[in-house]
């Protein structure tokens, strides 16, 4: 591990993804101190004389929205939201992945088959659309969010570790462990389980990057976190409108969004190099 | 090879009874209340109840499924609960618009997938393989909507080039295409690069290329041709990915397709649109990957041996 991290911090791309999701991580955490403002304070200065947003100046570094709310400060208390729902909904979703692929890849048979076969039902739903329906129907909150999240996005964990589990569950060493009188469960979590582990932290990290997405989206079309609890989403969903008048309401955050996944992402793809040499290149 | 696909055929189509059962049951468990809902906040008890009968609702629940099972056979997908017509009605209304939409962002997307895939892949390690894979990095990590918002601010607010929003016109179709095609591309680049540096590799091209052919008519004619299959492949999957897409496009650009249908109807709690809509893109998604299977023979004579 320590030779997998000197290795990425050689990588000038992966050692800014890794100083973003620092500085990501440390805005969440720090939030309440490091923000000039209230998230939901509207201070008496925070619109023009005309009522508007204040353009980022001096006062309020990245302007303000449209109810004169300090958007840096926002935008850090969003950062919040936005990892909490990352980590939380990616962790289930990965946790789930792997149980259902190890399951089915190394019972075979009629029940892994059927349980693959239920995966494969999963894939054939629009994800987006399923995890909106599910969103709007649910009344949202920042737990249902995670949770429909983590309902979507668990097929794709799944698929690969049940390839995986299954060309582990013919080697010969899994079959010494049996001949020697293991068990089922000795040879899951002590023979199978550690040769996953490469593919639980590469998805660990990639799937952040897509769950960090997907709440935002939800967020913008308004069946994600409710404001006035802010998320990177939701500021622009309360901005839209405005994008023509007070565009940095709307392109601040989508930056802020963009640089997060693309930070995770570029993490997740180095891990997969470092970690797994045959996947070495490929997308 | 015809029982090989008649069975897919008939796999694709367990899929979609599995697909309308979650659904349904989903939409059955979750708390809103549609009879509540259509009866409106005024009504009382008797009224909602009357409301439940009218509709079916207060039948066990097998025998809905059945009734819905039954009509779906017929083609029927039953009627909205909130504009009263055919939902197969209201979503065949709404496939022209949708399908222009796909079918110009695909556009989008493998015309600037192949063109950029065979630079890189000619020129590796230059300006293009870079663009390439940044491009594929950064489409990946891209919120939709605020690629869709960022190109109507420039292209239709500051420079008006294209109108803000609405259908009709080809110049409509130029942004929220684009908006779907963009993220992609990178991604196809990425697959044509890797399939045509695999091919340029083989030893038919250095024979081409010994005989004295140009490079220009060696890899259009005879190196593009094999990096097409995992294209199509690729655009068969994709179909999913687009279905979701649709669903934000045209919320930020107003455009009248069937996600704007979905959209509206999820937030009316119009569960029979929520439901076709579900199972149209559910049938796309199938249909997509089952495309992909039957195209890849005859793009590629070796696999209609097997």
């Amino acid at each position: 591990m320590r030779r997998v991290f000197a290795e990425m911090t050689r990588r000038p791309s992966t050692l800014l993804a890794l100083l973003l999701i620092l500085v990501v991580v440390l805005s969440a955490l720090g939030a309440p101190w490091l923000a000039p403002f209230a998230p939901d304070d509207q201070p008496f200065d925070g619109l023009s004389l005309e009522g508007a947003p204040l353009a980022p100046g001096a006062k309020y570094w990245l302007g303000t929205d449209t109810l004169g709310r300090d958007l840096l400060s926002r935008l850090l208390f969003g950062a919040r939201t936005s990892l909490v729902i990352g980590l939380v909904a990616n962790g289930v979703a990965v946790v789930i992945g792997m149980l259902v692929g190890t399951v089915a890849g190394y019972s075979g048979g009629m029940f892994g088959g059927a349980l693959m076969r239920f995966t494969d039902l999963m894939m054939a739903f629009p994800a987006l659309l399923l995890a909106i329906v599910l969103a709007a129907l649910l009344h949202p909150s920042l737990w249902i969010v995670a949770m429909v999240i983590a309902l979507v996005n668990w097929v794709q964990v799944a698929r690969v570790v049940y390839t995986e589990t299954r060309g582990l569950a013919e080697r010969d060493f899994i079959l010494a462990e049996r001949s020697l009188g293991a068990g089922h469960g000795r040879i899951l979590f002590r023979h199978i389980a550690p040769h996953l582990m490469p593919t639980a932290i590469v998805y660990g990290t990639l799937g952040i990057a897509t769950t960090v997405l997907l709440e935002a989206t939800l967020s913008f079309l308004g069946v994600g976190v409710q404001p006035p609890q802010p998320s990177w989403g939701n500021i622009i969903f309360e901005s839209q409108s405005y994008f023509q008048a007070a565009p940095w309401l709307v392109f601040i955050p989508g930056a802020v969004i963009l640089a997060t996944a693309l930070s995770f992402n570029l993490v997740g793809d180095t891990l997969r190099d470092l970690l797994d040499p045959t996947q070495r290149g490929r997308g | 090879m015809a029982s090989l696909f008649a069975q897919r055929i008939v796999q694709a189509a367990l899929i979609l009874l599995g697909v309308a059962l979650v659904t349904f049951l989903l939409l059955h468990y979750l708390p809103a209340d549609p009879a509540a809902l259509i009866a409106g906040r005024s009504a009382n008890a008797q009224m909602i109840a009357n409301v439940r009968h009218q509709l079916g609702l207060d039948l066990p629940l097998p025998l809905q499924f059945w009734r819905y099972l039954s009509g779906l056979l017929r083609g029927d997908l039953g009627r909205s609960y909130i504009q009263r017509s055919e939902v197969a009605t209201l979503i065949v209304a709404r496939i022209p618009a949708t399908l222009v939409l796909m079918l110009t962002g695909i556009l989008v997307e493998v015309a600037l997938g192949l063109v950029f895939g065979i630079l890189a892949a000619v020129k590796r390690n230059g300006f293009a393989d870079r663009a390439v894979m940044t491009l594929a990095f950064v489409g990946v990590s891209s919120p939709q909507f605020v690629i869709a918002l960022l190109l109507l601010y420039v292209f239709a607010a500051e420079l008006g080039w294209f109108p803000m929003s609405g259908y009709g016109t080809p110049a409509h179709v130029v942004l929220p295409a684009l908006t779907l095609g963009l993220l992609g591309a990178g991604w196809y680049a990425r697959m044509v690069r890797s399939a045509m540096i695999d091919v340029l590799n083989q030893d038919y091209v250095r024979t081409a290329r010994a005989k004295g052919l140009s490079w220009r008519r060696v890899i259009l004619r005879h190196a593009l041709p094999n990096a097409l299959l995992p294209i199509v492949a690729m655009i068969g999957i994709d179909i999913g990915q687009f279905m979701g897409g649709v669903v934000v496009v045209e919320a930020v650009y107003g455009w009248p397709g069937i996600g704007q249908l979905a959209w509206q109807a999820i937030q009316q709690v119009d569960v029979p649109i929520i439901m076709g809509v579900t199972l149209v893109s559910s049938l796309a998604i199938v249909l997509g990957n089952l495309l992909a299977d039957a195209v890849a023979p005859v793009l590629d004579p070796r696999i209609r041996g097997r």
